[in-house]
């Protein structure tokens, strides 16, 4: 080794995440602080959880041998509610969301109507689904159409949401274009702004009806229709076999849904 | 955007070929269908007096709810405590378990695609289909009411969504740069540790926080099935019709998830 | 300077031939020695097998037939903790560096002895005290000093193909197998990386084959050319036995005294570039 100076015993350690030692410190002794209060304070009762492990044995063991038949009635009647619910939900949730999203969009709206649509987006966004659900089903009585508005007034928030956020962000040179050539505001959505953020739009909406599906088998717990009740009964009666059932349709139409909408936002690009 | 000759020897043109407009009408008439029909299944049996009665009842609630009893406050402290931890200690657990099956899952790191990689699939399919309350509603069945159940049914959703955006980033990792790694002569787990991780730290990194964040939401309505936290107490005033306080606990959710939500946009800010 | 061992040959290859899966034949029969101390320039046009050829010899790429041998051990064959191993005993070195982005310079240059220290070591980090003694003299050697502790995404193009170098040095290798080094580098940086690896091969006595397009730069700096086309080995020679006829039969026909080349392949116009540079020099 020619022309190099010794190096050697020089000690190496690869550099810390965070620089500040007293930074750093304080963030590792506040995660075991944390960690240790956060455990300490659990409260498990050991011998119920134990008492459990025969129960969880046997709810996997029923994934083996689901039980179709016995509960079918409740389990096609619940379905059917569900998937209904997701195809009105998501089809009046996507078309409310429409004028909520334009309106949200800074750069089309004035500002009352942009501060109006924004509150909607807001609250409908804030709550979460079961909540809304509870709402909804005090004033509409027990029954899917109370999770149908549930599930198209948190489709509007997610909607208007996205597409707001894509009209803003809209290629400004094209509405140039077309408002020079002396384009009315109506002539303007459908030639300028339209063709820009339908594709997406057009995707969003089959990913929401995927959403839509699966938060309709949970609403049903607190009443407002859908496969979420019989499931719910299912468990209360240990009837795991049921459960199982009801679980591996669910996870096959996600399944399927999923597949199909992969497809179809293929298709559009 | 096809023309179309006019017996006059015009030249017309059209947006799209006569059978295009059919097929578009067709598909729309069969979508209006099909809602309609969805429409007519659905309401059955919806009984629809109390339907038109939904505003005088909303009117009502929101009355009734009004003002908050904000003493109850007292008693929130210690369910927002547990609501914190379920999500926490869920979104941790969720982590440990995800990370492995996203390894498994990855066309680019499985050790064997024909076994291996369809199980890991499987389980996040299953994990994601299946959202934390069902999950919790397992759970209590399981091993009864509490935080625990809580805990797990949070880190078993976790475990999907960790798992498929976790295997999707280790799917887009640069090749060029593992086979550098390849070629001084490292072992399978070595081109795991300076391969891989170093490319897909930061995607974890913002994956964690977010799905936190969504956990601190989902956590605070777990309650309502009998898995701890501040949904607990919210499903006891709700069946005592206890209004006022049912606003408080509105609130304080609201709170909590607005600060989840902040916490997790600076944090993810600051990792970019 | 060099000892050329014509006897036992560093690097040796026979009858290697490799068949893509989509029916490419990449390399058919290949016979090829690199002596001890060679610094021998693969030329020849996208496409001809160069690239394969490298990666062939430390089994990136699963030759279909043939064989490899380096220092008398067979690479041909092996597999798991052998086939590690023995790519220990050959440091690489890449067109676009490679290095891992997201991890320091030190860290970079030190996954070169991933192949002799365990998992848990190189988790941590914690590298024998004489490879980091070493990998700060490569460091300094190479022209990186004080720059140890910086990320690697945060270098010059030049400075990154540094610390590949000193990656591949690091594994004490006995061949360097060298692919395009300067290929994303610009004409000065691209000369001061070759002269670098010259010298240090020199100073370690090693093989290495540089798969190199700009064919000048490989003329300049290397001891003997061989040149690819189609999977073939057609011209192994010193960088003067390089003529108009021998880079047709490389690269395909051409007007090799033309100027100002008209092709479109960046390869062609390298070699072209080459000629005419050889030519204006003779004339004179």
């Amino acid at each position: 080794m020619s022309a190099t100076t010794t190096t050697t015993g020089r000690r190496w350690r690869p550099p810390p995440f965070i620089a500040n030692p007293w930074l750093r410190l304080a963030l590792y002794g506040g995660v075991a602080l944390y960690l240790a209060l956060a455990l300490g304070t659990l409260q498990v009762n050991w011998g119920r959880v134990a008492e459990g492990l025969v129960r969880g044995w046997a709810f996997i063991a029923a994934f083996g041998s689901p039980d179709f038949t016995s509960r079918w009635p409740e389990i096609y009647e619940g379905m059917v509610e569900s998937l209904t619910m997701t195809v009105v939900s998501t089809v009046l949730g996507v078309a409310l969301s429409l004028p909520v999203g334009l309106g949200a969009a800074r750069n089309l709206a004035p500002m009352p109507v942009y501060l109006v649509c924004r509150a909607i987006i807001a609250t409908s966004r804030s709550f979460p689904e079961i909540i809304v659900a509870i709402l909804f089903v005090k004033m509409f009585g027990f029954g899917p159409l109370a999770g149908m508005v549930t599930l198209a007034f948190a489709t509007i928030g997610f909607m208007a949401k996205l597409l707001a956020e894509d009209l803003e962000d809209i290629d400004e040179a094209q509405v140039e274009a077309i408002r020079a050539a002396g384009a009315s505001w109506p002539q303007l959505m459908v030639y300028a702004v339209q063709p820009q953020v339908l594709p997406r739009f057009i995707g969003l909406s089959v990913y929401r009806l995927d959403i839509n599906f699966r938060e309709s088998a949970v609403i049903g717990i607190v009443g407002a229709g859908g496969i979420g009740a019989t499931l719910n009964t299912s468990f209360d009666r240990y009837e795991f076999g049921t459960s199982a059932a009801i679980l591996i349709l669910i996870i096959g139409i996600v399944m399927a849904a999923e597949y199909a909408s992969g497809i179809i936002r293929k298709r559009l690009q | 955007m096809p023309t179309h000759s006019l017996p006059s020897g015009q030249v017309e043109w059209r947006r799209r070929t006569p059978r295009a407009v059919l097929l578009r009408w067709v598909c729309w008439l069969l979508g209006v269908l099909l809602v309609v029909q969805c429409w007519q299944i659905m309401n059955a049996d919806t009984i629809w007096e109390f339907v038109y009665d939904a505003p005088a009842q909303g009117a009502d609630l929101l009355g009734r709810m009004w003002p908050p009893r904000w003493s109850v406050m007292d008693k929130l402290w210690w369910p927002l405590w547990d609501t914190l931890n379920m999500a926490t200690l869920g979104t941790a657990l969720g982590v440990v378990l995800g990370v492995p099956v996203a390894f498994l899952a990855a066309r680019t790191t499985t050790p064997s695609a024909a076994i291996a990689r369809p199980i890991a699939l499987l389980i996040i399919v299953s994990s994601r289909s299946i959202n934390s309350l069902i999950w919790a509603l397992l759970l209590v069945t399981v091993m009864g009411p509490g935080v625990l159940a809580g805990i797990l049914a949070i880190a078993l959703r976790s475990i999907g969504f960790i798992g498929k955006l976790l295997y999707e980033a280790l799917e887009e990792t640069d090749p060029k740069q593992i086979e550098a790694i390849t070629a001084t002569g490292a072992s399978g787990a070595q081109r795991i540790a300076y391969g891989f991780v170093p490319q897909i730290m930061p995607t974890f990194a913002g994956i964690s926080v977010y799905r936190w964040d969504i956990n601190i939401r989902e956590s605070t309505v777990l309650g309502l099935v009998g898995a701890g936290g501040i949904g607990l107490q919210l499903n006891a005033s709700v069946s005592r019709l206890a209004w006022p306080e049912v606003t408080v606990m509105f609130i304080a959710i609201l709170c909590t998830v607005a600060v989840s939500e902040w916490v997790s946009a600076r944090v993810r800010a600051a990792i970019i | 300077m060099l000892r050329i061992d014509d006897a036992k040959p560093m690097l040796r290859i026979r009858g290697l031939t490799k068949t893509y899966r989509s029916g490419d034949k990449a390399l058919d029969g290949v016979d090829l020695d690199v002596p001890r101390g060679q610094l021998m320039a693969l030329i020849g046009p996208s496409g001809a097998g160069k690239s394969t050829l490298i990666r062939c010899v430390n089994r990136l790429v699963e030759p279909t037939a043939g064989e490899v041998v380096v220092d008398g051990g067979p690479v041909t064959g092996l597999g798991g903790g052998a086939l590690r191993a023995a790519r220990r005993r050959m440091g690489m070195i890449f067109q676009e560096y490679a290095l891992v982005e997201r991890l320091s310079v030190m860290e970079n240059v030190l996954s070169g002895r991933l192949g002799y220290v365990g998992f848990w070591a190189s988790w941590l980090r914690r590298y024998p005290q004489s490879d980091i003694d070493e990998a700060f003299r490569l460091i300094e050697r190479c022209g990186l000093s004080g720059m140890h502790d910086k990320r690697a995404d945060q270098l010059s193009g030049g400075q990154r193909q540094r610390v590949g170098i000193c990656r591949a040095l690091i594994q004490n290798p006995a061949l360097l197998l060298v692919d395009e080094p300067t290929a994303s580098l610009d004409p000065k940086t691209s000369r001061q990386v070759m002269r670098l690896l010259v010298e240090l091969c020199a100073e370690r006595n090693l093989a290495a084959i540089v798969n190199i397009h700009d064919v000048a730069l490989a003329q300049m700096f290397v001891q003997r050319i061989v040149g690819l086309r189609a999977g073939r080995i057609v011209f192994d020679g010193p960088p003067d036995a390089l003529t108009t006829e021998t880079l047709t039969a490389i690269y395909g026909e051409e007007d090799w005294n033309a100027s100002r080349p008209t092709e479109e392949d960046e390869e062609d116009e390298a070699a072209a570039r080459a000629i005419a540079a050889r030519l204006a020099a003779e004339a004179r």
